[in-house]
């Protein structure tokens, strides 16, 4: 993930940034690297072509800032246009003015329809409403009972009818079901089909004249790659989709899917699916998204993240310490417990801005933690606090105790060191995060 | 409280950037020595799923097939090649994407051999999911080529470029599944929604018909009815199925279905495991500790990673990752019968040599077909 489209930007941008003005010459070539990157995302080559026409076209009709650097210029007309492709604001579901919504759930096999379908049913349930989840795929073996299972722990009824073969009116019959239960929404889950397969996007159709979905959704793979734009545009023939949902956003595919899919229906992406869980399921944030494909990092969910796993007076001590610049191996490692429940640290590096440069190329990260935190463990804790008693004969004996060699203790002694320098420049006011190789502090942040 | 966030971020940034460094560090020292790399610790305790595993007591048990079972004398041959079927659907199921670059390459050089033509061509690939960088390689080398040949037709420009396509293929790669003396043991991986279970409904059903005793592993225990979707595939090919409760030890299960195998004779062990993203670190450990416990008792002679046709460019990084975790042994192209390319395929097998070996073209039961580059290539270009 570090070789992706943010240190792209950031190679641009490190150009850019010591330019005081741009001819049209640099101009093309920077669109030329931001058509690269996009590509490089997984955004549909067409999608690429409108997208770096609009954003000419914006270019060269911009106002110019005197307050901004043209780097600056051009982040914020990528990201207004990036923005403006995926949605602008946070969309939600479309409100009715007589229950049942009817919520019509599309997409090709494999993308996680059911799932997304059972997530969305759960958190309407979290939401005071209540949704009835139809099970209308009645072409891939059990998916029937994987629906009911997905609706038993999401506490949602279902609407099943085992071995039944007419979808149309399994969501016909469900929908009156919702109706004489006085129910507010109806999910209608629907066959995974291919959009080249012309009986099963009829049936589709069938399915959707029969219920009249006041919402249509398209669940989308965040993995999808150049297709996404012809699976959008058969579906679009079938029905009247009125939005999408990206699932599987919680690897660390790059997501251009979503641009291309927002592209082609002209609908905004409403939820993504982030996890495996029945809760894993976000109101989806276009500026997030935007940012994280320029590569400016998804600072915002990092610092939900760190909201969530730091403690409030953790944190004040931290922040403490951190003044001055007292830093030791016990405040580390409490560090480090917490950057672990912020999920793999790959991940989380992944949201920093400008990490996209480190040359750490497929080291593991993941795997490294346990190793580090062996070494601080077996330090006594007055070693912990005071670094510098760490003498040969010490560091052979936690080298022994943490099962790693001399070297790796120094090693990590000495980055430990710099980090505390570092911290002490930072904490004086003069300089900022450059000392550790590599490492940059978002904007704002650490000044 | 804000500054307080900002310097937790902070410090998460000097976390990061300490373990980075470290890594760092280590990597060069070691090649500096010339040394292994040594950074890999993995100390992580597996910890799968939802942390309960269900104790084994109330166990779903074995559903056989109304099939006869004559216990086949266990034979101590040598792994043998399995030999291909070879179905004529594949140019037909890729006519579109056939048209498409056949069609490309015309318009592309309809006007002539400009720059536009070049990188239309480029487009093309891109198109087709190869990624940009095997693209800009793909077309600089028959640039160079057709240059120095003097090759300006359609027809050259379009061989040339299959020829280039083609050598990304190892010529030698094995591609044929290797079934040892009975049981042999194939795990089959992937992330979630690429298709595996109904992959493995396939291969049995191919295997039966070939007079192969076959039975399965439900070690999905994490979706919901994953075990009774593979039931039904398990009923249709013909074969048995072991299966615990949901949320059971996929290992236990992959363990007591490969005594199964043993105790009634059967010639092959096909395990389903739960999708699961390849970023997942704990998941990917309970990958690698499936094929450890089944390596207690046996022999895994296949892994085969089950990609998306419809994936991009995080098709690499998925098979670097399970390649990393299990030692993937064979890539299962699917869902290849709709518009989606594959072009990740070309990459994967010349950057990481894992070689392509089957593809699925649908949903039937006949549906899946040996790899074939040539015709690979053949039905990307026309």
């Amino acid at each position: 993930m570090f070789d992706s489209l943010s240190s792209r930007f950031d190679d641009i941008f490190t150009r850019l940034r010591n330019r005081g003005r741009l001819s049209d010459k640099q101009v093309d070539e920077v669109l030329r690297e931001i058509r690269l990157a996009l590509l490089e995302a997984d955004v549909s080559l067409r999608v690429v072509k409108a997208f770096v026409a609009d954003v000419r076209e914006r270019a060269q009709g911009a106002e110019i800032h005197k307050s901004l650097s043209p780097a600056q210029q051009v982040i914020k007309i990528v990201n207004e246009a990036l923005i403006g492709v995926l949605g602008g604001e946070a969309k939600g579901l479309v409100p009715v003015d007589a229950p049942p919504r009817v919520i019509l759930m599309a997409g090709l096999q494999g993308s996680g329809k059911t799932t997304a379908a059972a997530k969305l049913a759960k958190h309407l349930r979290g939401k005071g409403r209540r949704p009835l989840l139809a099970a209308c795929d009645l072409r891939r073996p059990a998916a029937t009972s994987q629906l009911q299972l997905l609706g038993e722990q999401a506490g949602v009824p279902v609407h099943a009818e085992p071995g039944a073969t007419d979808a149309p009116a399994v969501a016909r019959r469900a929908l009156e079901e919702a109706h004489a239960e006085n129910l507010t929404d109806v999910i209608v889950d629907t066959s995974g089909r291919m959009h080249v397969d012309p009986e099963l996007m009829a049936e589709l159709g069938a399915v959707a004249r029969a219920v009249e979905p006041h919402e249509t959704l398209l669940v989308c793979d965040a993995m999808t790659g150049q297709d996404a734009v012809n699976v959008a545009e058969a579906f679009l023939e079938e029905v009247e989709v009125t939005g999408v949902v990206l699932t599987k956003l919680d690897g660390d595919a790059r997501g251009g899917a979503a641009l291309s899919m927002s592209y082609v229906t002209g609908c905004p992406v409403k939820f993504a699916g982030v996890g495996e869980k029945l809760d894993d399921l976000e109101p989806f944030h276009p500026d997030r998204m935007a940012s994280r494909i320029l590569g400016m990092g998804d600072v915002l969910t990092l610092i939900e993240k760190a909201e969530e796993a730091f403690e409030a007076d953790q944190a004040r001590r931290l922040e403490e310490r951190l003044r001055k610049a007292e830093f030791t191996f016990e405040d580390f490692l409490e560090q480090m417990q917490a950057v672990k429940k912020m999920g793999p640290l790959s991940q989380v590096l992944g949201m920093l801005p400008g990490m996209g440069k480190l040359p750490i190329g497929d080291a593991n990260l993941d795997a490294t933690m346990p190793r580090v935190e062996a070494i601080i463990r077996s330090m006594t804790p007055r070693e912990r606090n005071d670094p510098s008693i760490l003498n040969g004969s010490r560091r052979a004996r936690i080298a022994r105790g943490s099962g790693t060699s001399v070297q790796e203790v120094n090693r990590l002694i000495k980055q430990f060191e710099q980090v505390r320098k570092l911290m002490r420049q930072m904490s004086g006011g003069k300089g900022r995060a450059r000392a550790v190789p590599g490492l940059r502090l978002p904007p704002g942040i650490g000044s | 409280m804000i500054t307080a966030v900002v310097f937790a971020v902070v410090a998460v940034a000097i976390v990061v950037g300490l373990i980075v460094a470290f890594v760092t560090t280590t990597r060069a020292r070691s090649r500096q020595l010339g040394l292994e790399e040594d950074a890999e610790g993995r100390v992580v305790e597996p910890e799968g799923r939802g942390g309960v595993n269900v104790e084994p007591e109330g166990r779903g048990g074995v559903i056989a097939p109304p099939a006869a079972e004559p216990p086949a004398a266990p034979s101590a041959a040598p792994p043998v090649e399995v030999p291909e079927a070879v179905r004529p659907a594949l140019r037909d199921r890729l006519a579109r994407s056939r048209r498409f670059l056949a069609g490309r390459v015309r318009d592309a050089l309809g006007a002539g051999l400009d720059d536009d033509a070049w990188d239309d061509l480029e487009a093309a690939l891109i198109q087709a999911d190869t990624g940009v960088g095997t693209a800009t390689a793909v077309v600089s080398e028959v640039r160079a080529e057709a240059r120095a040949a003097g090759v300006t037709d359609v027809d050259g420009i379009r061989t040339l470029m299959a020829q280039r396509l083609l050598a990304r293929f190892a010529a030698d790669a094995p591609r044929a599944l290797t079934i040892g003396p009975p049981p042999s043991v194939w795990l089959v991986v992937g992330v979630n929604g690429t298709g595996k279970t109904t992959t493995i409904g396939k291969i049995a059903a191919d295997q039966a018909a070939r007079g192969r005793r076959v039975v399965m592993a439900a070690a999905d225990t994490f979706r919901a009815a994953a075990d009774e979707q593979l039931e039904a595939w398990a009923r249709r090919a013909g074969a048995e199925l072991v299966k615990h409760r949901p949320g059971a030890d996929p290992g236990a299960v992959a363990f007591d279905a490969l005594a199964h195998a043993r105790a009634r004779g059967h010639d092959l062990l096909i395990v389903d495991t739960a999708g699961r993203l390849h970023t997942k670190v704990p998941l990917m450990d309970e990958l690698a500790k499936i094929r450890r416990v089944v390596e207690k008792e046996g022999r895994v002679d296949e892994v085969l990673l089950v990609l998306d046709a419809t994936a991009g460019q995080n098709g690499l990084a998925q098979a670097r990752s399970f390649a990393a975790a299990t030692g993937v042994t064979g890539v299962v192209l699917t869902k290849l019968d709709g518009t989606a390319k594959g072009g990740i395929a070309v990459a994967v097998e010349q950057e990481l040599g894992i070689p392509i070996k089957l593809i699925g073209v649908g949903e039937g039961l006949g549906d899946l077909e040996p790899f074939e580059p040539r015709r690979f290539v053949e039905a990307l270009l026309g």
